[in-house]
């Protein structure tokens, strides 16, 4: 066993308002500078959508990731490494500027400087890249709030896995919106991928970073990186990404967009891992028992054996007392509502998401029944297959099972706490049925609320 | 787990890779993992260095972003260098009590953006100033030496005058220095006095809350010199008239942390996530404490994500909805089934079981009008006496005698009233219905119905009714049933046979029709709303917002869900009631503020004037008017409308005194009091004398006339001419005078005006200066004379506070105003410094003759009993100062001292005091503290000798915290005291133990601080609690402002029966193919359709800020768009993002689409505040530059708006005026020409 300590992330949908402060803020404090226009670390997405850069969950297309050869081994989807090295000068898995955005600005000083004309001034676009006036026709976030939605949302890579009765039902209308930043995998594909040593994964925090000295700018991190979270500054010619804001973190202040999340939907914590199991969970044959293979990956901060080997790996004492205390282990492994985005590419993500409840739930009304019913919320998600295998195709590699389970957990523990809003007596048999508590199903709701 | 071909353990690529790549762990400067996957390194990482580098900085600044967004959250400004960074928001608000979620991190993408306008090329650094007028004022002051000769005698020049004007908004603004732009401002606003008239010059700065230092320091500038300061509130139709109507309360809503109190929630209009984006956690959050949370929006609109239901209602049909949810609940919780927690609740805190006469029609009753104790010949064993045209009557249930309770209005002003203005019914149980009663008849009450597209039409329904004093009468609780269509035994009239019934209002079925929701889904939803309120003790709220307030008939909407939620016992309780989000109107330190805005240390009364009048009347769009007054009346109306103009509605409203008026009359009020000073007479009866007789006219009666317009307006914290103004082309054409996109046609001759007079010419450019003050461009400083530099939110001192959370905070400098930028507090001290100069030569000490409207609470709200139409100039009725007409006051003006008087607190505070609500107190401890604090003026034989000085940011910050009760403990407890003598019950119990608690100005720079419970408002904070609006009325039993003192849901004045809206009632949009000749939603041709154009707020902007800023622009679709249903784009062949032109009678619009299922068929969205700064062409339809959102809308005026001079429905600033609304309008849309010009 060799442990290590891992700051991630869970993010709860179910909360998640789609408003961008976090984009923004990370944006302001990191990337508004010249060569990073067009990055952003933190990115929020409408889904149905194409994300961004757009379609980027087509590793068909990108070839980002790991795959596992029918040899049982893993190898970056994009070609193995000596393959990689011989092509360093042909890289035609990039996406190209387009499929993020072409950058733009307007010509603002016209609106100070227009002399006496016969119309009111304007400022017309023009391309941060090439200076030209522009029609501005794709951005960070071009189909927000299902903009576009039967033109453009139908190229969802996601969207298109589903059966084709899901497409119809997709005409009745439902999103719900998807934060993302560098998933700071346990088996980063980047880091794998970087011809020049630069990428690196911090021992101490799991944070991966680019050396910006040692980057070449090879670009092979791109294409590597499935989440298309590492980008090219076009500048200096090196790649940046998203550094969990180690600045911040090194001094005990969490991440700009975890602290300015006005959603209140993320929570940052430690995760202890047994670094010796990594590979072995990431290989493992089927996809969709990748969820599982991951979670046992992480190890039980409580259990002495861990903690002793924490030790020994010179984890020192707050580390392991965070660990222990730590939200996000309790939501990824004691109550199991998290779950990591796109395990299928075998990088081990670590952020992970609590799936919405709310797509489901706002589909109740055609059943004519109380949503907070539990019984009826549990029949709807059972019934309503639109969002769960959508759901499922981001979280769990299709299976819909674990999905399932969490949305049953989220709707019981609205159904407990109602009686207890209302005064009523509290019914056991809500969190029974979910396999929790009742102390377990008030701790969380105390956590997620 | 490990399954590979092999056996072995699980290998990455094959042997060739491993081998270089073990070759490699060697020079890698990093540890590569065993299995060689990846790479770890810990210390001496130099490239790390960069973003540690990025990340650090010099110092952090608490301040917060000011106007029109409701957030007033608090931020922390990054500063490295001398240079602004970034914001992250501040994370330490006192908590909200344990568990429960807190307010931090409160904040959104906008406010996170604000930095980037700091150094952005859009950034105002400099003054600058047209160049053909600065051409044209160098050269006449160079030829008459006087900066006001000089502007006199541009403005004597009809060419020149026309010549700048027609320059407006096509560039050519030059920069000037601040001395000789403050020169410009100051000599047109002496000149406008001296040759007009002081209530020529306007000011328009709204939302004061949000900054009140900045607010206050202008328009404190503005009143002193006898100004008029345009109402916002109503303006923007962010007013809910129903507030006034049904609550007498301008607007009183909970905290978003009381929304985590309620059991259910319902959205109704109001697209939290995106209007209330810091408090929409408090949304999730509630749901999993299991609070049922359900929406209503003809979209799937952003809150509908996290909503249990959906219910997509048709845009603008809400109140049909509302109605037939009302029907469910006086069904099943009122007549089928008796709730004793919901019959208490109405008998005592609302309108119910008082008396109304029924007046007899030929086919059957109308209702008439409260009975009050005058009506009685005697009353619990009293003579009638003082007051009693303004106390009401109720049945005793126990003896059936009528009573009096304590309570109504008659209470209120009266010597008598003192200690019985009180809720308390002692042992008195009103009665709510005479049903079943032996004494009562069923007689056929007629009512309107509006829901029939044809037209209205007549309701034949029943009341129960009894003889009371020999009139024949019913309790409004009766009319209620009736209205609803609920019906009982015995009663005559056509009833609903059931919820399926959908040829009868108001039942489910009946709505289904109107709405397209389901009846089952409506009966579910108010059973389950109804049972919920029964529950949890009243802990149903409505979250209600612009998306149906902003109708024509908003107020009728709103109307008919406070009556869900006053007959469930919802208002008044923490987690329940309404909860209105539309604007903040919540300056918590409201007396401070207002003393101070509006100058009453110095001179009172201000003038403060109804927006959309205003706009309504000076920029023509009365002139537009497809209609009459009486279009919209009831079919059971007594003719008040009939053959009147809605300017004719204006102007009779002035002429009764009802609403203000500026300017005035049509003649310059200084001049006035000269007049009657020679000859010898008092000048408020020489004015009556001379309206009398017919020498003096109001301005409003002859708008279009020269001497009536207004001559001078000055923006600040606003873009009224980019975003607010409905009508924008008209406001271009008419008040500017420069070219338009308006394509209306002016009313045919037989529509037009019985009283305002009409000229044939309708005159282009009525304003001689346009001054604005931004650190931004926009449509408004474009369209500017002169604009001036302002300091941006992170360069100044000042105050925020907000309905949303219960704290104030302080804005700081993070850095100086950059270039030659100024704070609004500057700006306006330098303008007044250079005004008092020239004044002294100009100006002098005058005497101004100031009318003011009848005031709601205060005695002019008992000016005119019975709320009917009485027109001095139609009826036997004298024009009477106070009484009948305006109040009139002579002010005396001492022009060279304005600059002084503007940076010191005046005497009246300390002779007069402060008044609130009718509340008075005596701040003589707080104004010795602020001598001693900021200093005294030291100006021997000046006016402001010894007064405690106000020179600069801070010091007024500090006297608005000082003077007013939610920040200074002293004060809360005096106004509860003194308001607890006219109320007669304890109430000074709320703020008791905060007398020593001063909230400073540094306090609130250290942190957000939690505001005292103050007689100001009508909730309490006491104890920690949440603040939920009327908490004081339900438990301390203070009576609402109203005429009964309880919640109304009748309304007995003339006007409101003409309109047919007595009741709770449905009302259609109106209907723009019937008013106006617009085409009818659908029609089209396959080139272009007509929808349903409605302008929500946006996702990118906060009104018109950030619409413009790169970062929201990169986010989002870098331009104005219309959102449309694939279907409509489909008629049209319009593809998402192809250039599209909406075209109406109003104006036109170009920009781009935005296809989305999201969208209902037949309706477009353009999100608001689309300005034409950004991205927007020419039009192929008029060859000029594209318009703004509002460029497609005007302002229709609603003429119950302007009822004034009777109860609650009397004029308060911003308290209750006609609305701006602007949501009923249509337009075509239509594929244009992808090529597209600049």
């Amino acid at each position: 066993m060799k442990v290590m300590a891992q700051v991630a992330m869970v993010m709860n949908l179910d909360k998640c308002i789609g408003c961008h402060t976090c984009s923004v803020t990370c944006k302001q404090a990191w990337t508004n500078r010249p060569g990073t226009e067009y990055v952003w670390f933190n990115n929020v997405e409408t889904r149905p959508g194409q994300g961004y850069p757009r379609t980027y969950e087509d590793q068909e297309r990108w070839r980002g990731g790991w795959e596992r050869t029918k040899r049982g081994r893993l190898r970056l989807k994009g070609g193995g490494r000596v393959r990689r090295l011989l092509s360093i000068f042909s890289n035609p898995k990039l996406p190209s500027l387009q499929d993020y955005y072409e950058p733009w600005t307007y010509d603002y000083d016209n609106l100070i400087n227009a002399p006496l004309g016969d119309q009111m001034p304007v400022a017309q676009p023009r391309s941060l890249i090439s200076g030209d006036p522009m029609k501005v026709e794709w951005s960070a976030n071009w189909d927000d709030n299902l903009a576009g939605g039967p033109q453009l949302a139908v190229d969802d890579p996601v969207l298109k896995k589903v059966s084709d009765q899901v497409k119809l039902e997709f005409e009745q209308t439902f999103m719900f919106y998807l934060p993302r930043i560098c998933e700071h995998c346990l088996n980063p594909s980047c880091v794998a991928s970087c011809p020049s040593g630069a990428m690196y994964k911090r021992s101490e925090d799991g944070i991966v970073l680019v050396d910006q000295d040692a980057c070449r700018g090879w670009r092979m991190c791109v294409t590597g990186c499935p989440y298309k979270k590492v980008y090219f500054n076009h500048r200096t010619g090196k790649a940046e990404k998203c550094t969990l804001c180690y600045p911040r973190i090194e001094v005990g202040l969490p991440t700009v967009c975890s602290e300015t999340c006005v959603g209140r939907l993320r929570y940052l914590g430690l995760i202890l891992y047994d670094a010796d199991k990594v590979l072995e969970a990431a290989a493992v044959e089927d996809e969709k028992d990748l969820y599982q293979a991951q979670l046992d990956v992480l190890l039980d901060p409580n259990d002495e054996e861990v903690v002793e080997a924490a030790r020994r790996e010179g984890i020192a004492e707050d580390w392991i007392s965070a660990a222990q205390r730590s939200p996000i282990h309790r939501l990824i492994k004691e109550y199991r509502v998290a779950l990591p985005l796109h395990p299928e590419y075998r990088t081990m993500p670590m952020v992970w998401y609590i799936p919405p409840l709310s797509p489901v739930v706002d589909q109740v009304r055609d059943t004519g029944h109380d949503a907070e019913e539990a019984g009826n919320l549990f029949g709807a998600i059972d019934a309503l297959r639109i969002p769960i295998e959508y759901l499922a195709e981001l979280f769990t590699a299709g299976d819909t099972a674990p999905v399932d389970a969490v949305l049953r957990k989220l709707a019981a523990m609205r159904s407990y706490m109602r009686d207890v809003n209302l005064g009523r007596e509290t019914r056991p048999e809500i969190p029974a049925g979910v396999g929790m508590t009742e102390e377990s199903m008030h701790a969380m709701y105390r956590l997620l609320a | 787990m490990a399954d590979t071909d092999d056996g072995t353990t699980p290998q990455l690529d094959g042997p060739i890779a491993e081998l270089l790549l073990k070759t490699g762990r060697y020079f890698t400067p990093g540890e590569v993992s065993a299995d060689l996957r990846t790479v770890h390194r810990r210390g001496g990482r130099e490239g790390d260095v960069f973003y540690r580098d990025r990340w650090s900085h010099d110092k952090v600044v608490r301040s917060t972003h000011g106007v029109n967004c409701t957030g007033s959250c608090s931020w922390k400004v990054y500063v490295k260098d001398g240079i602004i960074t970034w914001e992250t928001q501040e994370t330490d608000y006192p908590s909200v009590g344990p568990d429960r979620p807190e307010y931090e991190p409160r904040g959104c993408p906008r406010g996170a953006a604000f930095s980037w306008y700091t150094y952005s090329p859009t950034r105002v650094r400099y003054p600058y100033a047209r160049g053909v007028l600065v051409e044209m004022y160098r050269e006449a002051k160079a030829r008459l030496g006087d900066p006001v000769e000089a502007w006199a005698d541009i403005q004597a020049d009809p060419e020149r005058r026309r010549r700048y004007q027609r320059a407006r908004g096509k560039g050519g603004l030059v920069r000037v220095n601040w001395d000789e732009a403050v020169e410009m401002i100051a000599a047109a606003h002496v000149h406008t006095i001296k040759a007009h008239g002081p209530d020529r010059v306007a000011g328009f700065s709204p939302i004061p809350a949000m900054s009140m230092v900045s607010h206050a320091a202008g328009a404190r500038f503005i009143e002193l010199i006898g100004g008029a300061m345009t109402s916002f509130y109503d303006w923007y139709a962010d007013l809910p008239v129903a507030s006034p109507q049904v609550f007498g309360d301008q607007t009183d809503v909970p905290e978003s942390g009381d929304w985590w109190d309620a059991s259910y929630l319902l959205m109704w209009g109001s697209n939290v996530p995106v209007t209330r984006t810091p408090d929409a956690h408090w949304m999730a959050e509630a749901r999993y404490r299991g609070t049922k949370v359900v929406t209503v929006s003809p979209d799937y609109a952003d809150n509908t994500k996290f909503a249990d239901e959906w219910l997509p209602a048709q845009p603008g049909t809400d109140g049909a909805l509302a109605m037939a949810m009302g029907h469910v609940i006086l069904r099943e919780f009122f007549v089928e089934r008796h709730v004793p927690a919901f019959t208490d609740y109405v008998r005592t805190f609302t309108d119910l079981p008082f008396l109304v006469t029924l007046t007899e029609r030929t086919d059957g009753y109308v209702p008439g009008k409260f009975v009050t104790a005058a009506d009685l010949e005697s009353y619990d064993g009293m003579e009638p006496g003082e007051g009693d045209e303004w106390k009401t009557v109720v049945l005793d249930e126990d003896t059936g005698d009528a009573v009096v309770p304590n309570g109504s209005l008659g209470f209120r002003h009266t010597g008598s009233g003192v200690g019985h203005w009180n809720l308390d019914l002692g042992g008195l149980r009103p009665r709510l219905s005479f049903h079943g009663d032996p004494a009562s008849e069923g007689v056929t009450l007629l009512l309107p119905r509006f829901d029939d597209p044809e037209g209205p039409g007549v309701l034949r329904r029943g009341v129960p009714a009894r003889k009371v004093s020999g009139r024949l009468v019913t309790t409004v609780f009766d009319l209620m049933l009736a209205q609803y269509g609920v019906g009982r035994d015995g009663l005559p009239g056509d009833w609903p046979t059931g919820y399926d019934d959908a040829s009868q209002p108001y039942t489910p079925a009946w709505q289904e029709e109107i709405t397209s929701v389901k009846a089952e889904t409506v009966a579910r939803i108010a059973h389950e709303f109804a049972r919920n309120a029964e529950e949890s003790g009243g802990r149903s709220m409505v979250i209600m917002g612009a998306g149906i307030c902003q109708w024509f008939h908003g107020d009728a909407t709103y109307r008919a869900i406070l009556a869900m939620l006053m007959l469930t016992g919802c208002m008044g309780r923490n987690g329940g009631g309404w909860a209105h989000y539309v604007g903040q109107e919540k300056c918590r330190p409201f007396t401070g503020w207002a003393t101070l805005a509006m100058g009453l240390d110095w001179s009172r009364p201000p003038r403060q004037m109804i927006g959309t009048a205003y706009w309504y009347t000076h920029t023509d769009q009365w002139r537009y008017d497809g209609y009459q007054a009486d279009a919209l009346a009831s079919p059971l109306a007594e003719g008040h409308f009939s053959g009147m103009h809605t300017a004719d509605v204006v102007a009779q409203s002035a002429r009764m005194g009802w609403m203000p008026s500026y300017p005035q009359f049509d003649r310059n009020p200084m001049e006035l009091v000269d007049e009657a000073e020679a000859a010898g007479a008092d000048p408020k009866e020489y004015v009556a004398q001379q309206l009398r007789d017919g020498r003096l006219r109001y301005a409003c009666e002859d708008p279009d006339a020269p001497e009536n317009w207004p001559r001078v307006l000055t923006v600040w914290r606003a873009n009224l001419l980019g975003s607010s103004s409905k009508g924008n082309e008209y406001f271009l054409r008419h008040l500017l005078g420069t070219d338009a996109n308006l394509r209306a046609e002016e009313t045919p001759e037989d529509r037009r005006p019985r009283d305002v007079v009409w000229r044939e010419e309708a005159p282009e450019g009525k304003l001689d200066l346009v001054l604005s003050m931004d650190f931004r461009m926009t449509s408004t400083t474009l369209l500017s004379d002169v604009v001036l530099p302002a300091a941006t939110w992170y360069e100044k001192h000042d105050l925020s506070s907000t309905d949303m959370h219960p704290y104030v905070h302080a804005f700081n400098p993070a850095i100086d105003p950059p270039w030659e930028t100024r704070t609004d507090f500057d700006a306006f001290n330098a303008i007044a410094r250079a005004f008092s100069r020239l004044s002294a030569k100009h100006l002098g000490v005058r005497k101004d003759l100031v009318a003011t409207a009848l005031q709601h609470d205060t005695p002019g709200e008992v000016a005119q009993p019975g709320g009917s139409v009485r027109d001095w100039r139609r009826d036997d009725v004298d024009p009477v100062p106070g009484k009948t007409m305006w109040g009139l006051a002579v002010v005396e003006r001492d022009y060279a001292a304005i600059s002084d008087k503007m940076a010191s607190l005046g005497p009246l505070v300390d002779t007069l005091g402060l008044t609130t609500k009718a509340v008075t107190v005596k701040p003589d401890q707080e104004v010795a503290d602020l001598a001693a604090q900021c200093g005294v003026m030291n100006t021997p034989g000046s006016p402001v000798d010894g007064r405690p000085a106000l020179d600069t940011d801070v010091k007024m910050a500090s006297a608005i915290l000082a003077l007013s009760g939610t920040t200074n403990g002293r004060l809360a407890v005096e106004g509860f005291r003194e308001l607890e003598r006219r109320v007669g019950r304890p109430l000074h119990h709320l703020a008791e133990g905060s007398e020593e608690k001063r909230i400073s100005f540094a306090d609130t720079q250290a942190r957000p601080v939690p505001v005292i419970t103050s007689a100001e408002w009508s909730g309490s904070e006491t104890g920690g609690r949440r603040y939920a609006p009327f908490t004081v009325n339900v438990e301390e039993g203070k009576p609402w402002h109203t005429l009964t003192g309880r919640m109304h849901f009748f309304l007995d004045h003339d006007w409101m029966s003409d309109l047919g809206e007595c009741l709770p009632v449905f009302r259609p949009p109106v209907d723009m193919t019937a008013l106006f000749g617009e085409s009818a939603v659908g029609e089209g041709d396959g080139t272009q359709i007509t929808v349903r154009y409605l302008t929500p707020h946006s996702k990118w902007s906060i009104h018109s800020e950030y619409q413009d800023n790169l970062l929201m622009l990169s986010l989002s679709r870098g331009g104005p768009t219309l959102w449309m249903s694939p279907a409509d784009a489909g008629r049209i062949g319009v593809r998402d993002n192809d250039w599209v032109e909406a075209v109406n009678r109003n104006g036109v619009v170009t920009c781009r689409a935005t296809v989305s299922h999201r969208m209902p068929t037949g309706t477009a969205y353009m999100y608001h505040a689309q300005e034409r700064t950004v991205d927007v062409p020419l039009t192929e339809s008029t060859g000029t530059r594209g318009g703004i959102h509002n460029s497609l809308t005007r302002l229709l005026v609603k003429p119950t708006h302007l009822i004034g001079g009777y109860a609650q429905l009397s004029f308060g600033f911003n308290y209750l005026g006609p609305t701006g609304n602007q949501r009923d309008e249509v337009t075509v849309v239509r594929r244009r020409s992808q090529e597209v010009t600049y």
